[in-house]
């Protein structure tokens, strides 16, 4: 064990590999953050899709979500990486190709999970704005989606833990995440043993505080 | 596509691709199934040290779970690849190097990683078995051995059967991680194809339809299983995922 080469290097792995705010374009968080968000977005309109009275666009939303989770993330990240240089004509920065194979890889898991949220809700819940006047739109906005989304808490903030861990992926493209990070200052140092040690301390600290988080907000909406 | 690119399908099955892409797929599922049992083992061992009445056990187990399974797979496949082996003997770590090491550490790495998440899996299967299935179990004559044989196992393993599919198809699916520390698996198999053939759609392709054949295969499969064994009355009946 020599801990000398994390505080040698501490600096590059946090700032470079983790923030991303080093001299690549990289960062475990920039990629992570942004994904949760639009995959969230994304993840909402399939979950909806799923549940639409519109046979079309429940049948494709069907076939999206049991494509993305019969393939490997790996494998749909690889075909981002190869397909869209054939299409364009030139190839993307790791970023863009990066985020969007994972906004488009986990919508498909969140989006199972807003559908779950969404029939979780009691269907006198919508019965009752239905009597009240609101058109369907306003009650999917004001009635159903906060309640759904009360539901589905704890297994979002799951999923959002998967796709943090899972954005260490990114590296196999040569994307300069925190595992690239990693991988960098070992190809110089050679000291793998100290120094995957140490980025697994720092995912399982970020899966750990949300989890911690996930269970504090469980607690406070149970007693609501 | 755009129009200038030529699809050229043969070029999975002439030469030495159609070889590479089969023995890819038989690489993946040995890795798969030896990592599974690898997981489940792990997973009932550790399941059970969490119920121990000897407290260094139990937190032994609980830091076992909660820290392999928050941590990427790829970071513990580095780890066991490229981290490990050099603590180990000098004797061991010859066997290894001539017996394909990036397997062994492929293995280690989701065996472990998955021993976490089924330990968890199983954990929460049993703690659903409502207490009065036990003390009823108790009530009508069994003694502690019967009830867990007739009536607490059985039920178990049917509120398992769900979770568990689920986690054994991550387990395949993440077996493609391997190919970071050059386990020549399915999704190895097709990058290969892909760099000696410079037909990336087709590679691609047929890498993906393999694992959607499996994937849904096995879900489908599981799903029937589900159905067949379902306990009326007490899980959802064939909800299918």
């Amino acid at each position: 064990m020599d801990l000398q080469v994390i505080t040698n290097n501490f600096a590059f792995l946090m700032q470079q590999g983790f923030f991303g705010i080093g001299n690549f374009v990289g960062g475990t968080l920039r990629l992570a953050v942004p994904a949760m968000v639009l995959g969230f977005l994304l993840g909402i309109l399939i979950g909806l899709a799923r549940l639409s009275r519109l046979r079309w666009l429940r049948w494709s939303a069907t076939v999206y979500v049991e494509f993305f989770r019969g393939v490997p993330l790996v494998m749909v990240i690889f075909w981002f990486w190869f397909i869209i240089p054939n299409l364009l004509g030139k190839s993307l920065p790791e970023y863009s190709v990066a985020l969007t194979a994972f906004v488009i890889f986990e919508a498909a898991y969140l989006g199972e999970i807003i559908r779950a949220g969404i029939q979780s809700v009691p269907k006198g819940q919508v019965e009752a704005a239905t009597a009240t006047g609101l058109a369907r739109a306003q009650m999917m906005r004001w009635v159903i989606l906060p309640q759904a989304l009360r539901n589905m808490l704890p297994a979002l903030v799951t999923q959002f833990i998967v796709l943090l861990k899972d954005t260490s992926l990114a590296s196999i493209i040569g994307y300069v995440d925190l595992t690239k990070a990693a991988q960098i200052v070992n190809n110089r140092e050679i000291r793998p043993f100290e120094l995957y040690l140490f980025i697994a301390v720092i995912y399982w600290l970020c899966s750990y505080a949300m989890s911690s988080y996930a269970r504090h907000l469980e607690k406070n909406l149970a007693r609501s | 596509m755009p129009v200038n690119y030529q699809f050229n399908w043969s070029v999975l099955w002439s030469g030495q691709t159609g070889g590479w892409l089969l023995q890819g797929l038989l690489t993946t599922l040995q890795i798969s199934l030896l990592g599974w049992l690898l997981a489940v083992a792990l997973g009932i061992v550790s399941g059970a040290l969490r119920t121990v009445p000897f407290p260094p056990l139990r937190w032994l187990a609980t830091f076992y779970v909660e820290f392999f399974r928050n941590v990427p797979l790829l970071v513990w496949m580095f780890f066991w690849y490229f981290g490990v082996p050099p603590l180990l003997p000098e004797a061991v770590r010859n066997w290894l190097f001539d017996h394909g090491v990036e397997f062994w550490a492929g293995l280690c790495a989701l065996g472990v990683y998955h021993g976490a998440r089924f330990s968890e899996v199983i954990r929460s299967g049993i703690q659903s078995i409502p207490k009065t299935q036990f003390e009823a179990a108790i009530s009508t004559g069994l003694t502690v051995a019967q009830s867990y044989r007739l009536i607490i196992i059985p039920i178990a393993l049917r509120l398992i059967v769900p979770p568990a599919t689920n986690e054994s198809l991550n387990l395949l699916k993440n077996s493609s991680v391997a190919l970071t520390i050059g386990v020549a698996e399915l999704t190895f198999q097709t990058r290969q194809i892909e760099t000696y053939t410079a037909k990336a759609f087709e590679a691609l392709a047929a890498g993906t339809i393999v694992y959607l054949i499996l994937c849904l295969s096995i879900a489908a499969l599981m799903a029937r299983v589900e159905k067949r064994f379902a306990i009326p009355g007490m899980i959802a009946q064939g909800t299918g995922d």
